[in-house]
């Protein structure tokens, strides 16, 4: 300890303080956060279906009508399905918060009780997608990873881009990125078809090809950077640009010492 | 011209002012030594190089900020790589630039053209030269020769000609025969027309012989893509409309502008639209084109479903998918 | 004498008695570069070239040009198991299993990227000083063929992989092919041996990018150095350089030194980029089937711009007699580039003829005194921005919160009205730099001192500009516009006398410019 406090007034130990501060701060917290979703991923399935009328009543029916009958600025949820709400609601997409074109992934307005309960009583409504199970969703399990690249390939890069990056799609609408992207959500999302994602039948794609794709889309997350910085992983667009700025940037400024004389 | 301007009188070069390193033995110490370094760094990078190559494994990654988890080896054969070449170069422009001289000399231009007594004297030997070959006299060899270099000529464009086939009619000819069934692709499975909620858009390739092994010259035209909507959402004609079954329309996949997977199907708006130009073909009323520089729709599959329900060609493409050529008769 | 010299000495009389190299090397070691950073991406297009040929033969040690169908089991556990092409699987093969290979493989694409970048960046040099004109011409019309070379080239060396993306690209190549009237369909059958994609390409594309392009590559870049070499290089215009000399440092041996040096320079960056940045992940791609495709699909960036005019294309076709004419595919990719590569070759001729002069230069022209050239230049690199921006317009549409129907119409408007707003807006440009280059001579520079003279009156102070400086202000030569009479000397319309009437007009819009200082306004000043 004596020998620490030898440091304690050299001109680095204030900034490097502050640095070891910051860290200790930012792991305390993303551990402490951590634990606090594991405690709220506990799933409520008691949640009544009076209780989601409730809130359907107080936070959607404006837009989706009293029954859930749908109006011209916002679809009908009847036959929708429980999963189709877990998604929408899950990732924050509704409420939405404004009418734009496309509604975007945000911090959710209700909590997985509020969420169950509201996908209760759509499902009440009429038969529709169910929310997948813990058992479902086991990917690591019975997923492929090379099996669902293929499927990816065939029925996801053409918007999400070959390495679900997100992609452009017309009028301004985008296709998502799927990273970071919960395995139960790109579940429901496959099946579902929200916005501008069509749906893709368990029938034509059955649960096992799915779950295959979720183990792609883990693995090409989880894939380090093999041959370097990847920006972002778009294409020749980025390539081209660094070619320009950072290749020739560099070497012009190499051309420019070379050719000036020395002092 | 414009020479009437005299320009304003050049005055000396200017005078050359020594650097640091020709006056002062210190700095000229300084930049040997710098020298000496650069080279030296040249060497660390050679041996960062040979190290990871040999000792590093190819499983190891580090995290690097901003660029993440990056492999090890790659990134010090690599980093080693650019030392040991980059410190070279520096070392070798920082030598010059401090130590060699730099004394800029002057030499002289000369004119391009020649003199024209040696203009006279080509044309001369040129022209005694050609009286020599008595191409004028001698018309029976002229002809000849321009026969004979004319029939040279063919052979080597022969040669080519069986680089490929010719075209015929397989441009406009697919798999999709009368009751071909239409099978996911991957899978390979024979769909049923319940299988597609609405919404719903299935990749599908025709059933044919060895489903395991399909050319990709196949898959360049068989590609087709199959949608579902309400069937009162259609704006189609009788016709057209009697190529869907049930709400399911068929596409070709391959894109009637340049050949690229059409694919991009949304849902809301029923548009579907290619990621390589961005031609954007409507649905509901037969991939019409509505944006973009396509300048056809989509080739329709006349589809229905067979005796067990699955769903199958009706006719083949009533006209050749993909990208347009000269031979295609697009009345 | 010491030993060694004496060693050295008897080699070279072995080799002078029998070559006569003597007279010839001691020219060529005094012969003199001018030095100037602009004058270097020539050098880098060079020494991109020889990491080029370098690492691309490292490449083909492993590289499998066979279309053959094979089952991966490589050590990539995402691709293990599916069927590819063993191109495709050799290059999963150098990028996983060979060390260094993927370093290779990115140094490869970088060089190639910078290569073409490098290109660029030495034509714009040679365009907006004036470089290329008489005696210079030849060298002009080499270097086009070498960008368009440099083109050919990358799409083919791209396309090797045979992955996801450069099979899209393909596609799009054989549509083009495909569309040419009357011989199309035929060249593309051709070509690939039979139907796309067919079995064939991927082999015989791999002998043209190894062989048959860099060999004329070689040759041409060979006569492209050469004749700089043998008609010098040009300088730009200041105390002590004329038309009839070249003033720099010596080949031995400061500038063989820093041209050496600078080599490796271009090697040390080209590998250090392709050791911290990825390029053409193609296991993340895929292998290529026509039924798949990726969102944000573009080609490398030199080729970007025809796909973005691609893009913005009109949908037109012709359908006639049982034919198609495919304009929305000829237009944007066969017709507008081939006039933009024409236009740029003949441009010295135009530019020649225009201004009627025809004598020898070898000082380059400051940019912004040939503001027409200047101006023609600024409009063409706006076409292809635009162009290139469109080439893009799914990647800036999800960055930047955009649509890319939005981009595609600023593009297809854009192209139209921008590059002839450049034109004008650069010509206003450089004849206003003209003016104060022309008020900096006269009055000397702006200090920002004011004085109050003994009447009340305020000026500000003008510092005298250095003589060196003054002498480069006043070095160009006037534009002046050709006088080309419409009738000769007895009173009789020449013929061809539109053609006059045409280039009369040119030449005088040409000639736009500022007056130069005189001797006698000078003097005038000094007088006051």
């Amino acid at each position: 300890m004596k020998r620490l406090s030898r440091y304690r007034r050299h001109k680095a130990a204030g900034p490097l303080l502050l640095i070891f501060a910051l860290f200790a701060i930012g792991t305390t917290f993303s551990v402490a956060s951590a634990t606090v979703t594991e405690t709220q991923s506990v799933f409520d399935r008691s949640a009544s279906i009076e209780e989601g009328k409730q809130i359907f009543l107080k936070g959607c029916s404006s837009c989706h009508g009293l029954n859930a009958e749908g109006a011209s600025i916002a679809p009908s949820l009847i036959g929708v399905g429980a999963a189709s709400v877990d998604f929408q609601v899950g990732t924050g997409r509704m409420p939405m918060a404004d009418m734009s074109t496309q509604a975007m992934r945000k911090p959710r307005v209700y909590n997985e009780e509020e969420t169950a309960a509201l996908a209760a009583y759509v499902a009440s409504l009429a038969p529709g997608p169910a929310i997948p199970g813990e058992s479902e969703l086991n990917y690591e399990r019975d997923g492929n990873t090379a099996e669902g690249g293929e499927l990816f390939r065939n029925n996801c890069a053409m918007c999400h881009n070959f390495a679900g990056q997100g992609g452009a799609l017309s009028q301004g609408k985008y296709a998502p990125t799927l990273m970071g992207v919960e395995p139960k959500h790109i579940y429901e999302a496959m099946v579902t078809g929200p916005q501008s994602m069509p749906v893709f039948s368990d029938k034509t794609i059955t649960p096992e090809e799915k779950l295959s794709i979720i183990k792609w889309i883990k693995s090409a997350e989880a894939e380090p950077n093999l041959g370097g910085a990847t920006m972002g992983r778009i294409g020749p667009v980025s390539e081209g640009l660094l070619a320009w700025v950072l290749g020739l940037g560099l070497l012009i400024g190499i051309a420019v010492w070379l050719t000036t004389r020395a002092r | 011209m414009s020479n009437e301007l005299t320009p304003i009188d050049d005055s000396a070069l200017p005078q050359h002012a020594p650097r640091a390193t020709d006056v002062s033995p210190a700095s000229e110490k300084r930049a040997e030594q710098q020298v000496a370094i650069l080279f030296g760094l040249s060497g660390v990078g050679s041996l960062l190089l040979i190290y990871s190559y040999i000792f590093v494994k190819d499983t190891v990654f580090i995290f690097i900020p901003i660029m993440g988890n990056q492999n090890a080896q790659q990134l010090g054969i690599g980093i080693g790589m650019a030392m040991s070449l980059f410190f070279i170069g520096i070392a070798a422009i920082h030598w010059a630039k401090t130590l060699m001289p730099d004394k800029e000399i002057v030499n002289h231009r000369h004119e391009f053209r020649s003199s024209d007594e040696d203009r006279a004297e080509l044309v001369q030997t040129v022209k005694e030269g050609v009286a020599g070959v008595q191409l004028g006299r001698r018309k029976l060899i002229k002809r000849s020769l321009g026969a004979a270099i004319g029939l040279f000529a063919l052979p080597p464009v022969l040669l080519l000609r069986d680089l490929g086939p010719l075209p015929g009619k397989k441009l406009e000819t697919t798999n999709w025969k009368v009751g071909t069934r239409l099978l996911t692709d991957p899978g390979n499975r024979p769909i049923l027309a319940s299988d597609l909620e609405v919404g719903a858009v299935v990749q599908v390739l025709p059933a044919v012989a060895d489903m395991e092994h399909r050319p990709l010259s196949d898959i360049a035209k068989d590609p087709v893509l199959l949608i579902r909507l309400r069937p009162e959402e259609f704006q189609l004609d009788a016709e057209r409309l009697a190529m869907t079954h049930e709400g399911i329309i068929a596409f070709s996949k391959i894109c009637s502008h340049m050949g690229c997977a059409v694919a991009l199907y949304e849902q809301t708006t029923k548009h579907l639209l290619c990621p390589c130009h961005q031609s954007t073909f409507d649905v509901t009323r037969a991939a019409k084109v509505i944006f973009g520089p396509a300048a056809r729709p989509l080739p329709q599959l006349d589809i229905t479903v067979d005796a067990e329900g699955y769903l199958v060609a009706r006719a083949p493409f009533n006209e050749a998918v993909g990208p347009s050529f000269w031979e295609r008769n697009s009345q | 004498m010491t030993t060694t010299e004496k060693k050295i000495g008897t080699a070279a009389n072995f080799v002078d008695e029998r070559l006569g190299a003597a007279k010839w090397v001691k020219k060529s070691l005094n012969k003199v570069f001018p030095d100037h950073w602009t004058f270097m991406f020539g050098e880098v297009c060079m020494y991109s070239f020889i990491i080029l040929l370098l690492s691309g033969t490292f490449l083909t040690f492993w590289f499998d040009p066979s279309q053959k169908e094979v089952v991966y089991n490589g050590s990539y556990e995402p691709l293990q198991g599916l069927k590819m092409s063993a191109a495709y699987a050799s290059t999963l093969n150098i990028s996983f299993e060979v060390r260094g290979g993927l370093l290779m493989r990115q140094i490869h694409h970088w060089a190639a990227n910078i290569f073409m970048a490098a290109i660029v960046a030495h034509l714009l040099r040679v365009f907006f000083t004036g470089a290329f004109r008489k005696p210079r011409e030849f060298n002009w019309i080499l270097g086009i063929l070498l960008l368009t070379l440099g083109l050919v080239e990358g799409l083919l060396g791209y396309s090797l992989p045979d992955d996801l993306l450069s099979g899209t690209g393909l596609r799009i190549t054989s549509a083009i092919i495909q569309a040419i009237p009357v011989v199309g369909t035929y060249a593309a059958f051709f070509l690939f041996g039979g139907e796309f994609p067919g079995t064939d390409f991927i082999p015989r594309i791999f002998t043209l990018h190894i062989l048959i392009i860099p060999g004329i590559f070689l040759a041409v870049i060979t006569i492209h150095v050469m004749l700089v070499w043998y008609q010098k290089h040009t300088q730009f215009p200041g105390v002590g350089r004329t038309e009839k000399n070249v003033v720099g440092h010596p080949i031995l041996p400061v500038y063989m030194a820093k041209a050496g040096g600078f080599f490796f320079v271009v090697f040390g960056i080209t590998a250090f980029i392709s050791a911290v940045a990825s390029i053409n992940p193609i296991w993340l791609y895929g292998p290529y089937t026509p039924g798949q495709i990726s969102a944000g699909s573009q080609p490398d960036w030199y080729m970007g711009w025809l796909d973005g005019l691609v893009r913005m294309a009109p949908p037109l076709e012709t359908h006639a007699f049982g034919h198609t004419i495919s304009w929305n595919i000829l237009i944007p990719a066969v017709i507008v580039p081939g006039i933009i590569f024409t236009g740029m070759a003949l441009y010295p001729f135009i530019e020649s003829w225009i201004t009627g002069d025809k004598r020898e230069h070898h000082l380059l022209d400051r940019p912004r005194n040939v503001p027409n050239r200047t101006a023609l230049g600024v409009m063409s690199i706006t076409f292809v921005m635009i162009s290139l921006i469109n080439g893009g317009n799914d990647i800036i549409a999800t960055n930047f919160d955009l649509s890319i129907n939005q981009i595609m119409w600023f593009s297809r408007i854009g192209i139209f009205i921008l590059p002839p707003l450049a034109f004008i807006i650069t010509k206003r440009l450089c004849l206003s730099l003209q003016r104060a280059d022309r008020e900096l001579l006269l009055h000397g520079a702006e200090t920002g001192r004011l004085l109050r003279l003994p009447h009340g009156e305020f000026v500000e102070v003008h510092a005298p500009i250095s003589p060196e400086k003054a002498y480069l202000l006043q070095s160009h030569e006037q534009l002046v516009p050709l006088e080309i009479e419409d009738v000769d000397a007895r009173g009789v319309r020449r013929p061809g006398a539109i053609k006059n009437k045409l280039q009369r007009r040119l030449s005088k819009a040409h000639a736009v410019s500022v007056p130069k200082v005189t001797e006698q306004e000078l003097k005038e000043i000094e007088n006051h």
